[in-house]
């Protein structure tokens, strides 16, 4: 199975394009990373993280992904950024922080070039 | 019959909530976003409908991705506030208006437009953000009762361009068709270029954003032909949002007058816009 979600439709460089495929993989990960919403299961999962993800039914790829913090892997493996998103806010993580992460700076470099008038196509 | 007296199209990053919240709004990096936003506050504020409709998506906060309704309408007599994992934003609750919902919800399945119905739904950003935009501070209740009109954009395929721009048209339509004599201000959300995630995750292109601002209230037909991979190629994945503002301008009358436009980057990782149109002017014979 191809990991490339945009593979046959169409290829934006550096754009991972959030479809069905990917959505379908990443099922039971978003689920798990939305129930971190309530402050109650934030508590449960940092108790035991692998615990939980086993419980939440990830699978051994995602829950790696996660017990290392690895966003990229996380997406790769069918996680929307939205639904990232809240286990790096859950960490005290920015959207600039995790910006950095995908274009290879740290969160300090990519928000300067926000500032400079963002990111062109690279 | 109802009347659209306004369109309102902005972004509803974030951090825009944020930084009105915690106070921010003279800080040097939010300045310019928010003094562009004045000049629209002040002519709303002497422009207050009796109904708002909202067209905006959740973020994993009021829905998650075991169903992914392409449309859907709020039915409730209240919304509550998301918490979207650092508790709710100091806002009030937003208040429904079912008679309208129920209404417009007929109007346009009769039309083709097969919408899910939530009668339960918690807002979060996306809806809240524009509020804050247009209302900065609305103390115990925003200026009045809200529709929410959802728009899958987060899992591809989203509806096309030209699907929006159809419905909002078609809202138009549903909207004239209400039997009571109600004012009606009408939000897109979202958008402008934006992309969080990937090797170009921080993209934004002024063009397409000015080139957007410059092309809504005047040609949307335009805009509307946008594919949705022309669409993420030149907004970013995220960007695609921009189509919730044709929902809006397809509501609205063909020829519509500007009242203010502001265009501010970054809004963290986006570039944010303001639009706002005064649909109250005379029409082509």
């Amino acid at each position: 199975m191809s990991t490339d979600a945009t593979a046959g439709r169409f290829d934006v460089p550096g754009t991972p394009v959030f479809d069905g495929q990917t959505s379908r993989r990443g099922l039971r990960m978003n689920r798990m990373f939305m129930s971190l919403r309530s402050a109650e299961n934030r508590e449960r999962f940092l108790a035991d993280e692998a615990a939980y993800c086993r419980d939440s039914e990830l699978t051994p790829e995602q829950q790696q992904a996660v017990l290392d913090r690895d966003w990229q892997a996380m997406i790769d493996l069918g996680g929307s950024i939205f639904y990232v998103y809240k286990l790096a806010m859950m960490d005290g993580r920015s959207m600039q922080y995790l910006g950095g992460v995908f274009t290879g700076t740290t969160e300090e470099e990519f928000q300067a070039a926000m500032r400079a008038r963002g990111r062109r196509d690279g | 019959m109802a009347e659209v007296i306004w369109g309102l199209a902005t972004s509803h990053v974030p951090s825009i909530g944020a930084a009105m919240d915690r106070g921010r709004t003279e800080d040097p990096n939010w300045k310019d976003l928010f003094d562009g936003y004045a000049p629209a506050q002040a002519w709303l504020a002497e422009h207050r409908p009796d109904v708002a409709i909202v067209v905006y998506n959740d973020h994993a906060n009021g829905i998650d991705l075991d169903i992914v309704p392409t449309f859907g309408i709020g039915t409730a007599e209240r919304y509550r506030v998301a918490d979207e994992g650092f508790g709710q934003r100091p806002v009030p609750d937003v208040v429904g208006d079912p008679d309208l919902s129920l209404h417009l919800l007929e109007s346009l399945v009769d039309e083709g437009f097969d919408l899910t119905v939530f009668q339960e739904l918690d807002v979060d950003h996306g809806l809240t953000v524009p509020l804050s935009v247009w209302t900065p501070d609305p103390g115990d209740a925003w200026p009045c009762p809200v529709v929410p009109l959802l728009v899958n954009v987060i899992q591809y395929p989203q509806p096309t361009a030209a699907r929006c721009y159809a419905l909002g048209q078609a809202l138009g339509r549903a909207i004239a068709s209400y039997p009571e004599d109600v004012t009606v201000g009408i939000l897109g959300t979202g958008g402008m270029s934006h992309q969080l995630a990937g090797a170009r995750a921080g993209f934004i292109n002024p063009e397409f954003d000015t080139m957007w601002l410059d092309t809504i209230g005047t040609d949307p037909v335009r805009l509307a032909a946008l594919s949705r991979e022309e669409l993420i190629r030149q907004a970013g994945s995220e960007g695609i949002e921009l189509i919730m503002w044709l929902i809006m301008r397809g509501a609205m009358n063909e020829q519509v007058a500007r009242v203010h436009s502001h265009y501010f980057l970054p809004a963290s990782n986006t570039a944010a816009g303001i639009a706002l149109f005064d649909n109250r002017v005379p029409q082509p014979a």
